[in-house]
């Protein structure tokens, strides 16, 4: 590796040094040492990158015979049809591809490889001229439509069927029945409930289902008259959330019941934020912390100060780095994909139920692929089964992206 | 100055600090100061960022060919704004549905082959060191703990009977998982702390050089 980088150093300082074109070259204005030149790069050959949007061409051709031993590096040339080459890249030995991503679209260029060996650079034959041109469709990435048809397909499928009164079933899931447990607690300590949304916005899938969980506690809170706080961090949620609070109270038949000063914005920033709900939590001791949504590093600040009050605690996320404090210090925690199957579970909403079962379909899929591949590829390796190659390959095909 | 900002910024942190005391007057007067500070702060990196810098640059921008387009956020802005007005209040619902539905578009594609899609290639391929007794164990482990985190989180059959061991063995895997990530966590966590009691027994105090 050192030597390499050495090599590349010398061929850098060398082509600086020389500073010369490749028509310099071309007129022997270099070789004026005894010592011959390297054997010249063979076939070169330019074409147009595929699947994108007209910025690159690839260069490829084959390794000068004196490669490795002998050479310093290879230089890319490039000319435009009747112009002058210029010196675009250097390479290390071993080389044989280079992907210009210095083009415009349209417009014919030409190639040459040059090889640097120790008295001077020899070059290889020009390559046809290429245009960079662009692609609507990558065909490369076939096998990812064919999986998203088939996911998207599942999924309005089973949209379609719930919504035609079909009834759907989803397993139980453990702490969503805590849920009304922990709302009625809360009620007989005359103490509130904290619904926490994570701290980001809208547009994030994780604070949506904590939205949808919301309608869903506070239509519980309604009905129990007890309290809910919401102290949130973005201006959107403080939105959502109210009407979603409103809404909730309206359908339990108590629209008087509902205040806005239920849901209160505190800060953007992440841990003034966390300041102002650990002040709310120690001071108004809810009786019930509920955390659902995307949080980072107040996880666990969050989850060390709801317990240090005694609060019942339910948790929500499907941020991995942050599930382990919420399992340590909550009592019961939603785990990733379970937050988006609650509020499925909760709304009996016929699309939430419709993607929760077009993703089970997927995992179906995924099971699947996995045993398989991973059965053909001991078999491979282990016992050289030699039937096993083409299920290989058909694996690789279908879930390998170009 | 400069002082002045040491013993603030040390004075601060005590206060923060003194919550795992105890709720108390200190701990109240920088909560006030950090919530107020930070909401003043965003409102006018918000403004700045967005108003001003997008916004108007963008649309007064004669050679951005795209300016128009600004004025459609400008728009959807306005509207969310509308709340305020009872009667028109429903407007404000617009611009979050537009919101959630291009973001949900945008991130499709790329959470599906990312998450998803590339998961179950990688998970097939050998890993580079294949052939010792490590690596055996290590390519039986990723594939085991996949394929029963997957059961795990497959919600259209009850974990009962042979289905239901694979997802408690899932389950013991995400544990296992949450344990490692937990104590790695935490020793991030303490040079945390160890930067903050550096500040003060170091620039604040001077008791370490």
């Amino acid at each position: 590796m050192l030597n390499r980088v050495l090599l590349l150093c010398l061929a850098l300082v060398w082509t600086v040094s020389v500073s010369v074109t490749a028509q310099d070259v071309a007129e022997g204005g270099i070789d004026t040492l005894s010592l011959p030149l390297p054997a010249p790069a063979q076939n070169v050959v330019a074409a147009n990158h595929v699947y994108d949007d007209g910025e690159v061409i690839d260069v490829n051709w084959d390794k000068s015979p004196d490669d490795p031993e002998n050479i310093l590096g290879y230089i890319v040339y490039r000319a435009e049809t009747d112009g002058a080459f210029d010196s675009i890249r250097t390479l290390l030995p071993g080389e044989t591809f280079f992907s210009d991503d210095n083009v415009e679209d349209e417009i014919p260029y030409k190639y040459q490889i040059g090889v640097i060996g120790e008295n001077g650079v020899s070059l290889s034959g020009e390559s046809e001229l290429a245009v960079a041109t662009w692609e609507l469709f990558n065909f490369g990435m076939w096998n990812t439509f064919l999986w998203m048809f088939v996911f998207c397909g599942s999924v309005i499928g089973f949209i379609i069927s719930a919504k035609s009164g079909r009834k759907l079933y989803i397993r139980k899931i453990g702490g969503l029945e805590a849920l009304e447990e922990a709302v009625g607690r809360a009620t007989e300590m005359g103490r509130p409930i904290l619904f926490i949304p994570g701290i980001l916005d809208m547009d994030d899938v994780q604070t949506l289902a904590a939205i949808t969980i919301l309608g869903k506690v506070a239509r519980v809170v309604a009905d129990y008259d007890s309290k809910i706080r919401m102290p949130v961090s973005r201006s959107l949620v403080l939105t959502a959330a109210r009407e979603t609070i409103k809404e909730s109270y309206t359908s339990a038949g108590r629209p008087d019941g509902y205040n806005e000063d239920m849901v209160q914005y505190v800060t953007d920033e992440q841990f003034g934020y966390v300041a102002a709900v650990n002040g709310i939590m120690v001071r108004e001791k809810p009786a019930t912390c509920l955390y659902l949504g995307a949080f980072f590093a107040e996880s666990l600040i969050l989850a060390e100060t709801g317990n240090s009050i005694g609060a019942i605690q339910i948790a929500g996320t499907a941020r991995p780095g942050q599930l382990p404090f919420f399992v340590a210090a909550c009592d019961y925690t939603l785990i990733g994909e379970e937050l988006f199957a609650a509020s499925a579970y909760l709304s009996e909403d016929p699309k939430q139920l419709g993607s929760l079962k077009g993703q089970d379909v997927g995992k179906v899929i995924a099971m699947f692929g996995l045993l398989v591949g991973t059965a053909a590829m001991t078999l491979s390796v282990a016992w050289q089964v030699p039937a096993t190659q083409w299920i290989l390959d058909l694996m690789n095909n279908l879930f390998t992206t170009n | 100055m400069e002082t002045f900002g040491i013993w603030l910024a040390a004075l601060l942190t005590i206060g923060i600090i003194s919550f795992l005391y105890k709720d108390n007057v200190l701990y109240k007067a920088c909560e006030s100061i950090f919530v107020g500070i930070s909401a003043g702060y965003w409102f006018i990196t918000y403004y700045w960022d967005n108003l001003y810098r997008k916004f108007y640059l963008g649309v007064t921008d004669m050679d951005n060919p795209h300016r128009f387009f600004l004025w459609i956020a400008f728009a959807l802005g306005v509207m969310m704004l509308t709340r305020l007005i009872g009667k028109i209040g429903w407007l404000s619902r617009w611009p979050l549905a537009f919101i959630v539905g291009a973001t949900a578009g945008l991130y499709m594609m790329t959470y599906f082959v990312s998450n998803a899609f590339v998961q179950v290639g990688a998970t097939i391929k050998l890993p580079p060191d294949f052939g010792s007794v490590g690596s055996y164990i290590s390519f039986g482990m990723i594939a085991l703990g996949t394929f029963s985190g997957l059961v795990y989180f497959f919600f259209s059959k009850e974990h009962k009977g042979v289905f239901g061991g694979t997802a408690k063995l899932g389950i013991w895997f995400l544990m296992v998982t949450f344990g490692a990530s937990f104590g790695y966590t935490v020793m991030s966590r303490m040079s945390l702390m160890l930067g903050r009691l550096d500040f003060l027994f170091g620039e604040w105090l001077g008791m370490i050089n």
